[in-house]
């Protein structure tokens, strides 16, 4: 089975979030970056396992600029064969996605799996949009994916509970907690990933459909109130007349 | 003309209210959904202020991408310029589909009505910053975040009219479907109660399941607790978890860390009950109790019962 892995550069969890250019840029200063971790333990990792047990091939696709080359090289680490640049600054989720499904066009692959979304702009957009550009089937926040020739059974979450369902690859599958587990690289992994080609394409020409004007911190929360834990009458009065939520 | 798709497989949600509530205030709108629901139902949806509803009832909405083949069939021939959704499972799905479909941009969980300039303002950063969107298309999608305007109901039932689009056939095939018994998914619970290893041990839950009978709430958890196996994975809430955005979280013996935060900030009004004064949670609560749980929460659940009881 040949697979295709999107992943994306996003700022470590415990980053400080900042911004720049008249609060019109992500302050990247001192920001440690990592791979996005719904695409790294999610979609990478159940790639590998399928390419282990039923042998294949897991390409991993980027699209932005040099600078993600290192947490390309960690996907690289993880263990894929290979590497895609799409060498271009990632404007919006539209953007993206179309590049990748450009790509995916011309290079037939069975499988494209993402993460459910990217932890800055949680989106969870350029999964139904490459299944879209490619008019092959969508199937969102699989959380367990098994593969018997050519049918895809997952396991996915919907509104209100879990469903089972079946398609016929080639598909697109969004990749959610349950799917996998993550993997730590090993030394091998990380020697290996250095000579393992990383090919870095020029973009195609599309226009982005939306754009992030400006960013703001949420008003800041007014003091915590410190209630008796004697006087939980208090605490309850407070939730009905003043928070009004109960 | 605003569209606004209605996911009716389970009945209509407070938040499909709240999106056609949003859309009244883009223009005039028409609903568009699909499935059994009656048109007795669906014709409700004319109270919060679509002049009709239309429905198709060849296409189940087991199919994502079938739903995204309707909507763009009846948005090119109503002459729609926004479409809207309700950013639940289903609308999050959809959305970007409809976006390369229609080649119009898409603002993904909206919590505002765009302003002067026409930018919308969207969480990001598992929401510790607000980004505002602009579209720069002249077609928008726009999926709001459930909670973020309450409903208004303020007219009266409008007309159902079934509609038979070429949506083609569902390429999905559901082999089974598990809903939660009698248990509140916990995604759209309004009111949340959560525990973490500050209570010791998986036999001390009873007390905040009590909490949780009595307040109507569902029950949540901390990645620890579920990773240890005291309650199931679903529980989870937090970066890696479920994400939620409830009206009343209470947190009980819960520190706070940072990727706990990122899954719960979004909620209206936090309780957090912890023996440390120094947990981090209290800087992100609105109401605090520094007390021991065992001795808290029975209290919590008396003055609850007093206040039901009145």
């Amino acid at each position: 089975m040949k697979i295709l892995v999107c992943i994306s550069k996003a700022p470590d969890t415990t980053s400080k979030i900042a911004f720049t250019d008249g609060n019109s840029k992500f302050d990247e200063n001192g920001v440690q970056f990592v791979v996005n971790p719904y695409d790294e333990w999610y979609a990478l990792v159940r790639a590998l396992e399928i390419k282990e047990s039923t042998g294949g091939h897991v390409t991993i696709i980027n699209v932005g600029q040099g600078s993600d080359d290192a947490i390309i090289r960690k996907a690289l680490a993880i263990g894929a064969d290979e590497a895609v640049r799409i060498d271009a600054e990632a404007k919006d989720a539209y953007y993206v996605a179309m590049q990748i499904a450009a790509y995916a066009k011309d290079n037939a692959y069975d499988l494209v799996l993402t993460g459910k979304e990217t932890i800055n702009y949680n989106g969870s957009q350029v999964g139904g949009m490459i299944a879209e550009g490619l008019s092959i089937p969508f199937v969102s926040l699989g959380s367990k994916l098994e593969i018997s020739g050519t049918t895809l059974t997952v396991e996915r979450e919907i509104v209100g509970g879990v469903q089972v369902i079946e398609v016929e690859a080639p598909a697109v599958i969004s990749c959610a907690k349950g799917m996998a587990e993550q993997r730590i690289p090993n030394m091998r992994g990380i020697m290996a990933a250095r000579t393992k080609p990383l090919n870095v394409i020029p973009a195609v020409d599309i226009a982005d459909l939306t754009s992030f004007v400006s960013y703001e911190m949420p008003g800041e929360k007014s003091a915590v109130k410190i209630i008796d834990p004697e006087n939980m009458d208090e605490l309850v009065a407070l939730l009905h007349s003043e928070a009004k939520v109960i | 003309m605003i569209l606004v798709y209605i996911n009716s497989t389970n009945g209509i949600s407070k938040a499909s209210f709240e999106a056609v509530t949003y859309a009244k205030k883009l223009g005039d709108v028409i609903a568009l959904s699909n499935g059994s629901l009656s048109s007795d139902d669906l014709a409700h949806i004319g109270s919060y202020g679509a002049s009709k509803v239309l429905v198709d009832r060849g296409v189940s909405g087991d199919d994502q991408q079938q739903v995204t083949r309707m909507i763009a069939e009846v948005a090119s021939s109503n002459g729609v310029n926004t479409v809207v959704f309700s950013h639940d499972l289903h609308g999050k799905s959809i959305a970007p589909m409809l976006s390369v479909s229609m080649k119009a941009g898409l603002v993904q969980g909206a919590i505002s009505l765009p302003d002067a300039e026409g930018c919308i303002d969207v969480n990001v950063f598992s929401g510790k910053a607000i980004g505002k969107v602009k579209v720069n298309s002249s077609s928008k999608i726009i999926s709001l975040l459930p909670n973020s305007l309450p409903p208004e109901e303020t007219g009266t039932a409008c007309a159902v009219e079934e509609v038979a689009t070429q949506a083609g056939n569902a390429l999905i095939k559901v082999l089974s479907t598990k809903k939660p018994e009698g248990e509140i998914p916990l995604p759209e619970a309004e009111l949340v109660v959560s525990a973490g290893r500050g209570l010791k041990g998986p036999e001390n839950w009873g007390m905040v399941e009590d909490l949780a009978q009595i307040l109507g709430a569902a029950t949540a958890c901390s990645r620890p607790v579920a990773d240890i196996g005291w309650r199931p994975h679903h529980e989870h809430v937090g970066q890696t978890g479920v994400a939620i955005r409830p009206n009343l979280y209470i947190a009980i013996g819960i520190s706070g860390a940072i990727q706990h935060l990122a899954g719960v900030n979004g909620s209206k009004v936090i309780v957090v009950v912890n023996t440390d004064p120094e947990a981090p949670f209290f800087k992100a609560a609105d109401y605090g109790v520094v007390g021991d749980a065992f001795e808290v929460v029975p209290r919590l659940n008396e003055a609850l019962k007093k206040f039901k009881a009145s």
